[in-house]
């Protein structure tokens, strides 16, 4: 081929510079976000869909050919810090997030970088638990993150720059923001991150176009509002109750449900007597106005950092006379499995799915009966809990709902006063482990293992809501920090600390395939699907892996 | 040239010799006398709202300290003026200042020459009037956007004053080719379907190439499917030496400089 002369890039840049009227590029309305299931190949929500059941409708994938999966692309983050994030997938664009707070659009189907936007946080900011990010919401062609200092900020989809910035809270005080936010209707719903540094834990929503706050409902109720005589004197100012996990949405019942955090000071219930509410609770608010409709505590007086930001998993089950019940699903980090209804928060059932130590069991009201723990013993679950903000997946098919756990894993809690000071950890203890040198390795996991026998192992469950029995169990030699995936073809997806990624049989928990990605997987898989052909993509260690059956 | 035996071809025009030296905010300029006359009259604008108070407008309000004289005790490259400006200077009066780039380079250029500068080759542009411009004769955000109005196609310009210096978006308004960064430049390539593709490069390998394209559509292109492939170096911005005047694109220009980000 000749070089073009002069006349033909003159022509081009001509063409150029003519730029005639044109359609908007693709919308991502509220409409979209409600009917997310329509669209199996985009995955529009941190959860996939308002119901946040992490469950595909793609098909190609089964059973049967899923060994003959094959490695698309790979993206490695420039951050080392283990991937947290669940990417969005929107019409071929796939958003991803790496750590703290940088935001990039890929072609979901090369895996090439189309922009990159790097936000660098504040220096007062503090995390508790990793500099981390998990997600990214969208609305029309707006993206919007949460950062690690407690701002939230809109970003343009297409070019990558940053529209507006808001803040949320204060950084300096332990508020941060980690969770990917919601939207609802016209708004973003975030909330806040902190519950070691005592702050008041909150959830609010923003108007996408301006950033200006909408409502705020504080976690921990304020004086004469119902709750408040759950806390006494000024513990309610420092009592924790953070909500670091994305809720889920109910557009006919208009709810919004999430959940809400521990108490501070985490290990010190005697310094905070009462309820403590809605510490260790799910909420259902109105997403208009943030105000609360219900809400049913898991974990009152909560002595072991038993957080309830699990994802609110939504499933509509079928009753004996042809009506519907309208379920929430959670597996909660005490170890017990509830079922509630999600109309009114009513506790229908719950059952404990690994084996514990802190309670007898559940009254008719879901309340747990408390076992007082002798100085020195081991609690079951330990601090990390049964299972915890790991995705969990509800599948229609099977209707079984699977989650991460955690077994035979236990703390030795030790209970101290502590002093509030803003912006100080604020912990009232500590938790040991059970073994001397046995402590539980941090999601810096490295690459040798030889903890297990005093860390507990990891196994990923599933449960049949109808009965709370297990269905089935695969166990794992190390613990899980994985999210689930199921699909409408009974594969279920699921990686591990240990950095394998499996596909199971929905049905009956038969490993069907697997693959070592030698890098902890600590975020939930997804699936999509470019130019007809379904995708999955998890990302391990800080990097994201995409597979889809191989052509030949 | 021929890549591989691959059906396509990239030609990259040669670089204009006046790109280099407007490729940035902390280009290297020693020498006075080579400052953009756009610079020193931001620097002197600059300087008139933050120096002023203390320096004086004649430079020597301070005593032992003549800015007049274009010699500097501590500094003897632009580089460690803009250093010191932004930093200022320990245990002195002189306190340090969040300065953008394209301001650091405006008065380090009003500093190196206000000693002969001859106050009526200065135009003063007013933004209000450029703003105008920018929205009306202009047509600038036909393909500009500035904080989400206006097209993608075109660079950004919510930070462009400061990121490029006055004298950059001075020679941009009437030369935009001489000015344009490689990252702006667009591309044209063809599939072998016949499709025609053109816009703006976001990234490019060896066997791809990210845009966004006339409609404002992130696309990727798989160069195995393009027969024709072109890396257009000239801007397709219009040069505005005729169609504005100089009190015109002084306006334009003036405007463009209160440009300074989502958090300025």
């Amino acid at each position: 081929m000749t070089r073009p002369t002069l006349a033909t890039l003159t022509l081009a840049a001509l063409t150029l510079v003519v730029l005639l009227p044109h359609p908007l590029a693709a919308q991502v309305t509220f409409e979209r976000l409600l009917n997310a299931g329509d669209e199996p190949h985009n995955w529009l929500t941190y959860s996939g869909n308002y119901n946040s059941d992490r469950h595909t409708t793609l098909d190609q994938i089964t059973v049967d050919n899923v060994d003959r999966l094959d490695l698309q692309w790979v993206f490695q983050a420039q951050s080392q810090q283990v991937f947290q994030t669940t990417p969005l997938v929107v019409d071929g664009i796939m958003y991803i997030t790496e750590a703290p707070n940088t935001v990039l659009a890929l072609d979901a189907k090369l895996g090439r970088v189309f922009w990159r936007y790097e936000y660098t946080p504040s220096p007062e900011s503090r995390p508790c638990c990793g500099r981390v990010n998990r997600g990214v919401a969208i609305l029309g062609e707006t993206l919007f993150m949460g950062t690690i200092d407690a701002q939230l900020i809109a970003i343009d989809a297409v070019s990558g720059r940053p529209l507006w910035q808001t803040s949320v809270a204060e950084p300096g005080a332990g508020y941060a923001l980690t969770l990917a936010p919601l939207i609802v209707k016209d708004k973003v719903i975030v909330s806040v991150a902190g519950g070691e540094y005592g702050i008041r834990g909150f959830i609010s929503a923003y108007d996408p176009e301006t950033g200006e706050e909408e409502w705020r409902f504080y976690t921990i109720p304020g004086p004469g509002e119902p709750g408040h005589d759950t806390w006494e004197g000024d513990d309610w100012r420092y009592g924790g109750a953070s909500a670091w996990i994305t809720g889920s949405y109910d557009p006919d019942v208009d709810l919004i449900y999430w959940g809400i955090g521990n108490p501070g000071p985490d290990w010190n219930p005697a310094q905070r007597p009462g309820d403590n509410l809605y510490s260790d609770s799910v909420v259902a608010l109105d997403p208009d106005t943030g105000e609360l409709e219900w809400y049913f505590q898991f974990t009152p007086n909560d002595p072991y950092d038993y957080d309830s930001v699990q994802v609110p998993v939504l499933a509509d089950f079928p009753t004996q006379d042809g009506g519907t019940l309208k379920l929430m699903l959670w597996g909660n980090r005490n170890g017990f499995f509830y079922v509630l209804d999600r109309e009114t928060g009513r506790f229908i059932n719950g059952q404990e799915f690994i084996e514990q130590t802190w309670a007898e069991g559940l009254d008719d009201n879901g309340r747990p009966i408390f076992i007082p723990q002798e100085p020195g013993a081991t609690t079951y679950p330990g601090v990390q809990g049964g299972t915890n903000w790991y995705s969990p997946s509800y599948s229609p098919s099977t209707r079984l709902f699977y989650l991460s756990a955690w077994e035979g894993y236990g703390s030795v809690f030790e209970a101290q006063e502590a002093e509030y000071e803003e912006g100080r950890l604020f912990l009232g203890g500590r938790p040991a482990p059970p073994v001397p040198g046995g402590a539980l390795p941090s999601l810096a996991r490295g690459p040798i293992n030889t903890w297990t026998e005093s860390a507990g192992t990891g196994a990923v469950i599933a449960i049949d809501p109808a009965t709370g029995e297990q269905a089935w169990k695969y166990e794992m030699t190390d613990v899980t920090s994985s999210g689930i995936l199921t699909t409408a073809t009974d594969v279920l997806f699921t990686g591990n600390r240990e950095g394998y990624f499996h596909a199971f049989d929905a049905r009956d928990g038969e490993l069907l395939w697997r693959k070592t990605l030698g890098g902890m997987i600590a975020n939930g898989p997804i699936s999509y699907a470019v130019d007809g052909r379904q995708h999955v993509a998890v990302a391990a260690g800080n990097g994201l892996f995409v597979y889809a059956l191989r052509e030949d | 040239m021929q890549r591989r035996g691959y059906g396509w071809c990239v030609t990259v025009l040669a670089t204009v010799a006046g790109l280099l030296a407007a490729t940035g905010a902390a280009a290297q300029q020693t020498h006075a006398g080579e400052y953009a006359q756009a610079d020193i009259n931001y620097g002197m604008q600059v300087y008139g709202e933050t120096c002023v108070a203390c320096h004086g407008p004649d430079g020597d309000a301070v005593d032992g300290v003549s800015l007049r004289s274009g010699q500097f005790r501590s500094a003897g490259s632009d580089q460690e003026l803009m250093r010191i400006i932004a930093a200022g200077i320990p245990d002195t009066a002189m306190p340090p200042g969040d300065y953008t780039a394209s301001e650091l380079t405006g008065l380090v250029a009003y500093l190196r020459t206000m000693g002969d500068l001859d106050p009526s080759d200065v135009t003063v542009g007013d933004a209000a009037s450029g703003e105008a411009i920018y929205r009306g004769q202009g047509d600038c955000a036909s393909c500009h956007r500035i904080g989400g109005e206006g097209s993608r196609v075109a660079p950004d310009l919510t930070d462009v004053g400061a990121v490029r210096t006055a004298g950059s978006l001075a020679e941009s308004l009437v030369d935009p080719t001489s000015a344009m960064l490689p990252r702006n430049r667009n591309i044209r390539a063809v599939g072998n379907d016949g499709t025609v593709y053109s816009g703006r490069r976001l990234n490019e390998d060896t066997y791809t190439v990210q845009i966004i394209d006339e409609n404002e559509r992130l696309v990727s292109l798989v160069k195995d499917d393009l027969s024709e492939y072109t890396v257009i170096t000239t801007s397709p911005m219009p040069s505005y030496a005729e169609t504005l005047t100089d009190q015109e694109r002084a306006d334009v220009l003036a405007f463009l400089l209160t440009l300074k980000g989502m958090n300025r």
